[in-house]
């Protein structure tokens, strides 16, 4: 982006260079002219989709791009053994087109896996199981009940469609973690987000909910794997407001294939695809989309998507190298699929997995993670933890949650710190007393007084 | 006293919310508050103070270049160097130290008012001057070769006149102007240009330990804003404020702009991306060039020839592109010439010719 002036000092010279590539690729093929230029560069006989102005889909036929974004899904679900045959995997459907396409992708492949198994004569290989799941956020969005009804009848005859195998439809309102009574649910909610002043902070108070939420949900039905539609995109604007809100400690943990932190993993198929991509299969397939009015982001989030979409527009891969910037740090250990030491697990389908994860060694163990975001805490976040003597479980709470929360999502006096406190989904609750106990072993030799009635 | 209150409040004026006598006159950049002039000074000096002991920036008894443009980073240092050394005994032995790229209107002007900072503050200055060290100046370079690329020629100079005039001065440390918004400038370009290296390294406030002479960065945690618009604007420091002719304006790039938003949405983001450089995980085993010596003229350097003598070369020989790019060079038998040796954090949209890089 630096080298677009001709006063750019930054020693780049990406446009001359590009140039010169431009120049000998045609001198070496003298075939090409400008007529033929827009035959698809993989297979050179159909014609290239046109219509986009940017992105790789200009390159390509319709087939060739279809299959090239499969591809991709099908290299990431293989190579990190996101998705295995003895699996039950929970996709989480917003109605958008990324979620959209995952939902595709992944019935395509339990298609090919149940085809493979009607034919194969063992049988020892099982079809791996796929859930739907969508979060209803009608206690949050300005939307009507009815509104909200359509687009669930919508996604209803969407899942519906994508049979066989027959997919099971999981709608939870995402106030489903805080009661089991929908009414006390509701107003919990409304009032914990209403406590949070901060646009970014509700955000990403909403989002830490909507994880929670899916691993309910993924939990209490027996699924075993948590797929997002997540893409380079989401995930590039991702790396920048996480780096923007000093999150660059844990940043890592969150942009990888896998996110086995939680209870139930959560996989990423899609990390190597544009937004652009699959907005433009789900135009070309005639995939259904449910868009919900889910509202503008405000705040550092929608600054941020907006710098992005503008660094997108400049250069068409620009999304692809802040990806593969991140990529570079370290990860953490959690960021790869559990190995299967279950002797449940037929032969077959371990012996399938391929591996080309991360060696445990090669990723430093971390214990720590803030309660709140459940993001992993560096160390100077540790010390400001082991240097609060308070006794209130609500101040701990807050001591114990990594400074990004404490900024933009917690109340600033103690008094209504007790009051956000009380209002938060029993879950995660439980989940930081797990945590305290963990981290007050690691810490304890810094501590003076050994109180554990406080945690 | 309670009079005098109501008075401030019915005159409209907040008083300052840390020594809560005087009126607030600001609200400062870096946290809002609502404060005075007086403890602005104060807490401004204060925190730089603070950063230099904690980071041990000094030892007593150092000698210390000021790498001085003119501008007001740069200016503000020199100042607050200086009363930072009496008042707290750091015992440094302060100079200054100027680049003259030979520019003319714009060089030439902005090397009166470091004349004037060496007047005001009584700190030595020096100048090293591109026609001494290289034989060209910017603006014959210029002519030779135009407005394209010619800020690659001075950034690569730059860095190594600096150098050679901070050995001349016999300091063992050079500190730059750089301030918090440039830190959290090139965190993002870094990342935005796959640099994994210069991220590892870019939030480090003092660098080139292993080099001749290390430099640091005082301002490291200073907002732009609170040194410009409220400190050079109060204390009507004399400091020279034009962009370098060479350089126009609108190559200032998204980045800073998006920083400036980020910054009124919420001041601490620039500390947050600072605080996200350092915490990076970023496996050690990235590997850093090889350092060796220029065969020519003896100056740090990964390659065969060091940088600013295979531009000089080119410009010597009548091929300005020698050195330029990643085409055959001097160099050609080894890889990544332009990107390694050119060293120089030149991505940072600082205006050419501002000494601080």
């Amino acid at each position: 982006m630096a080298c677009n002036s001709s006063s750019c000092q930054s020693g780049c010279y990406k446009n001359e260079f590009e140039q010169e590539q431009k120049n000998s690729n045609s001198n070496s093929k003298p075939t090409t002219t400008a007529s033929d230029s827009n035959i698809c560069l993989k297979c050179k006989s159909n014609e290239a989709l046109t219509g986009s102005d940017t992105g790789e889909e200009g390159r390509f036929c319709r087939d060739c791009f279809r299959s090239n974004l499969y591809g991709k899904f099908r290299l990431a679900v293989s190579s990190h053994a996101l998705i295995t045959s003895a699996d039950n995997v929970l996709v989480a459907f917003s109605g958008g087109p990324a979620s959209r396409v995952a939902l595709q992708f992944v019935h395509e492949k339990q298609q090919t896996a149940q085809k493979n198994y009607d034919a194969s004569r063992d049988r020892s290989l099982p079809v791996f199981g796929v859930g739907v799941a969508f979060i209803a956020e009608s206690a949050y969005c300005p939307v009507s009940s009815d509104e909200v009804d359509e687009a669930i009848q919508k996604i209803r005859s969407i899942v519906s469609l994508l049979a066989p195998p027959a997919k099971e439809l999981h709608v939870v309102p995402i106030e489903s973690t805080f009661s089991s009574d929908s009414f006390d649910g509701r107003e919990r909610f409304k009032k914990l987000l209403d406590s949070v002043s901060d646009a970014t902070g509700k955000e990403d108070l909403l989002m830490h909910l909507r994880m929670l939420t899916l691993q309910k949900i993924a939990s209490e039905n027996g699924y075993n794997r948590v797929v997002l539609g997540l893409c380079t995109s989401r995930i590039a604007c991702h790396v920048i407001s996480a780096t923007v809100k000093g999150q660059g400690y844990s940043l890592p943990a969150d942009i990888q294939y896998v996110d086995a932190r939680w209870e139930i993993p959560v996989v990423l198929p899609l990390r190597d695809c544009i937004a652009q991509e699959l907005n433009m299969l789900c135009h070309l397939d005639d995939l259904q989309i449910v868009e919900l009015l889910n509202g503008p982001s405000t705040g550092i989030n929608g600054l941020v998507s907006s710098f992005v979409k503008l660094l997108q527009e400049e250069n068409p891969t620009r999304e692809c190298t802040i990806v593969r910037t991140a990529a570079k740090l370290t990860p953490f250990y959690f960021n790869r699929i559990p190995e299967l030491n279950d002797s449940n697990v037929p032969l077959a389908s371990r012996r399938r997995q391929k591996r080309f994860n991360l060696k445990c060694n090669e990723s430093i163990s971390s214990e720590s993670f803030c309660p709140l975001c459940y993001s992993p805490l560096n160390t100077s976040d540790l010390n400001s933890l082991s240097s609060s003597k308070s006794r209130q479980s609500s101040d701990a709470f807050g001591a114990a949650c990594c400074s990004s929360c404490r900024f933009q999502i917690f109340p600033n006096d103690s008094s209504s710190m007790e009051h956000f406190y009380s209002l938060l989904p029993e879950p995660l609750v439980a989940r930081a007393n797990r945590g305290f106990s963990s981290l007050r072993k690691q810490i304890q030799d810094c501590l003076l007084s050994d109180n554990e009635d406080e945690t | 006293m309670d009079e005098a209150d109501t008075k401030l409040r019915k005159a409209g004026g907040r008083l300052c919310c840390i020594c809560n006598q005087r009126r607030a006159a600001l609200k400062r950049p870096k946290t809002l508050e609502q404060i005075c002039r007086e403890c602005f000074y104060e807490v401004f000096e204060e925190e730089i103070h603070q950063v230099i002991v904690d980071n041990q920036l000094f030892k007593p008894g150092e000698r210390i270049a000021i790498g001085a443009s003119g501008g007001k980073d740069s200016t503000v240092l020199a100042y607050v160097l200086s009363e930072l050394n009496q008042r707290h005994n750091y015992g440094l032995d302060l100079f200054l130290l100027s680049v003259d790229e030979g520019i003319t209107g714009y060089r030439d002007d902005s090397l009166e008012t470091v004349k004037r900072n060496e007047m005001q503050y009584g700190l030595p200055l020096k100048i090293v001057s591109y026609k001494d060290l290289y034989g060209w100046t910017m603006d014959e370079i210029v002519k030779m070769i135009g407005l394209k690329n010619n800020c690659t020629f001075c950034g690569v100079f730059r860095r190594q006149a600096l150098d050679r005039g901070a050995s001349l001065l016999k300091v063992d440390k050079l500190a730059t102007g750089h301030n918090a918004d440039d830190i959290a400038e090139t965190v993002l370009l870094n990342i935005l240009r796959g640099d994994i290296a210069r991220l590892s390294r870019c939030t480090s406030i003092t660098t080139g330990e292993d080099g001749p002479i290390p430099r640091c960065k005082p301002f490291k945690y200073t907002y732009e804003k609170e040194i410009m618009f409220t400190y050079a604007y109060f204390k009507r420091l004399d400091y020279f404020s034009t962009e370098c002719i060479y350089s126009p304006n609108a190559y200032r790039g998204f980045a800073r702009e998006f920083i400036k938003d980020l910054e009124r949405i919420r001041p601490r983001a620039i500390l947050d991306i600072i605080k996200s450089g350092e915490n990076f995980r970023i496996a050690t085993s990235t590997k850093m060039p090889e350092q060796g010596t220029c065969e020519r003229c003896g100056y740090i350097s990964s390659q065969k020839w060091c940088k600013a003598c295979v531009l000089l070369e080119g410009l010597n020989r009548g091929l300005p592109k020698l050195g330029i790019g990643r085409n055959k060079g001097l160099n050609n038998d080894r890889k990544k010439d332009a990107k390694q040796t050119s060293g120089a954090k030149s991505i940072e949209s600082k205006q050419c010719g501002t000494l601080d890089f």
